[in-house]
């Protein structure tokens, strides 16, 4: 119950603060739109939608560490988190009441870019719900990364390391908008050893129904999501002792 | 019954000692202040005993209780700055509080109601937080301090920051608190705390230079004025 009252609060800090709604959901959007402009003009495979949208779904949710991390940061800089510490809320509470709006957020937006994508021509599939459960894995890695960056920053370098760094890593190194093998060596190893390119990839087979290649990429996703979210609950514990 | 005990109440960080083996009796229902220059160890005595920092040393209990998870039932803390949750309005940041404390929902909504009514917050009670002038943001995080029913509340320098206005009808308001609850309160504001509390104490460099009532005080220190004693026992020199 105590738990269930922080994350309703949690959840309207969030959703009423009209730029998260607007980068959260706007910008994934745009992207998709213009990249499926793009591609009706000059036809690149990796653009078709069947491709383009689990990408663009994995792109959106590096937004959802921008929403942790804000809001966590921003209750550390202010004295409500003071007021949190005081109360008898325990430190499963706080990891739980931040996490949990998170996830039908992360949920939603998946949801909406596959409305969208379908508007603008992808064909319905029951694969697209397989699809938006697969990413689940996903979303939780993006809100634990989310928690430990907003344990650990303010929210001046929030804006930076969420909202400019990790979106840029994931946009580059996920296969979304280039084909990583195409640049080859480091850069190839060093996408394949994040999570973001086998999200993309699981997501992408969820909605083709290669059923058999979705979970070696899948466990690449749910292994940095339960490593990321224990990280998150030990800093997170590490900080409450003021 | 006692609302506090300390016994021999420690907080260093590294080197520097912010209080230093603090022993204070605090009266259930008492209105009692705690003074001290900048630096004093005030905020960090009260970050101790509302289980904000964990003490170096020594003990307390509230109300009997020494488990930090029992004493968080019992307490609500107004810190020094503002601390409401912007986004949410003013009957949504009361019952967001209640929620926490373990309030049904029902009940949460009732105190809510009554809370508004008795901090004469109904007019702005649909406005967020973050679009109310300073003085009603603190009148806010008072009652959001008060709406869980604590035994005992920690104001800390409850009007800092407020003009002269808002800060006497904080004042007003506080005043109308006593006897209620049990209030610790850390001030500069000295006229203020020497007419409202009960007993105050002087906090200097980490120690308590002295405790009693404003009269003990300056009977203490020779002073025939609160300010000049005030003065004395924090060792600033002599009382004008």
């Amino acid at each position: 119950m105590k738990m269930r009252a922080f994350a309703s609060r949690n959840s309207r800090e969030i959703l009423r603060d009209r730029l998260n709604v607007i980068f959260g959901l706007g910008f994934p959007l745009i992207v998709l739109l213009l990249l499926t402009l793009i591609q009706s003009n000059v036809p690149v495979e990796l653009f078709e939608l069947n491709k383009l949208t689990p990408g663009v779904a994995v792109f959106g949710l590096s937004f959802v560490s921008l929403f942790s991390a804000t809001i966590i940061s921003k209750d550390r800089s202010s004295s409500l988190m003071l007021r949190l510490y005081s109360s008898p809320l325990r430190p499963a509470d706080y990891i739980l009441g931040y996490t949990l709006p998170l996830l039908p957020i992360s949920l939603a937006q998946s949801i909406i870019c596959f409305v969208v994508a379908m508007l603008l021509g992808l064909e319905w599939s029951v694969n697209i719900l397989l699809s938006i459960v697969v990413l689940i894995p996903a979303m939780i890695v993006f809100i634990a990364i989310g928690l430990i960056c907003g344990t650990l920053l303010n929210d001046k370098q929030v804006g930076g390391v969420c909202g400019a760094l990790l979106t840029n890593l994931t946009a580059w190194l996920s296969d979304i908008w280039f084909d990583v093998s195409l640049v080859g060596d480091v850069f190839e190893k060093i996408a394949n050893a994040l999570p973001f390119i086998h999200a993309v990839k699981a997501g992408r087979y969820a909605y083709s129904g290669e059923y058999s290649a979705i979970m070696p990429e899948l466990w690449w996703v749910i292994g940095y999501a339960a490593v990321l979210m224990l990280i998150a609950v030990v800093v997170f514990k590490r900080k409450m002792k003021v | 019954m006692k609302a506090i005990e300390t016994k021999m109440l420690s907080k260093s960080y590294g080197d520097i000692c912010a209080v230093s083996e603090l022993c204070l009796e605090v009266s259930e229902g008492e209105l009692f202040a705690l003074l001290g220059v900048n630096g004093a160890g005030k905020t960090t005595t009260i970050k101790m005993l509302s289980g904000l920092t964990e003490p170096t040393s020594g003990s307390f209990s509230v109300f009997g209780h020494s488990r930090i998870e029992d004493i968080k039932s019992l307490i609500n803390v107004s810190p020094q700055e503002t601390a409401v949750a912007p986004n949410l309005t003013v009957r949504e940041n009361l019952e967001f509080v209640c929620g926490i404390y373990g309030v049904a929902r029902a009940d949460a909504k009732k105190r809510a109601e009554a809370m508004l009514r008795e901090m004469s917050m109904e007019e702005i009670a649909n406005r967020r937080a973050k679009t109310l002038s300073g003085g009603w943001q603190r009148r806010l995080s008072i009652a959001m301090a008060l709406i869980s029913e604590p035994k005992l509340l920690f104001l800390d320098e409850p009007t800092l920051g407020l003009d002269v206005i808002a800060r006497r009808e904080l004042w007003k308001l506080i005043g109308t608190l006593k006897g209620k609850v049990t209030i610790v309160l850390t001030t500069h504001y000295l006229e203020e705390a020497e007419a409202l509390s009960d007993r105050l104490a002087v906090m200097n460099g980490g120690h308590l230079a002295a405790v009693g009532t404003a009269a003990e005080l300056m009977a203490k220190a020779g002073c025939d004025k609160f300010e000049d004693a005030f003065v004395k026992l924090c060792g600033g020199g002599d009382a004008v």
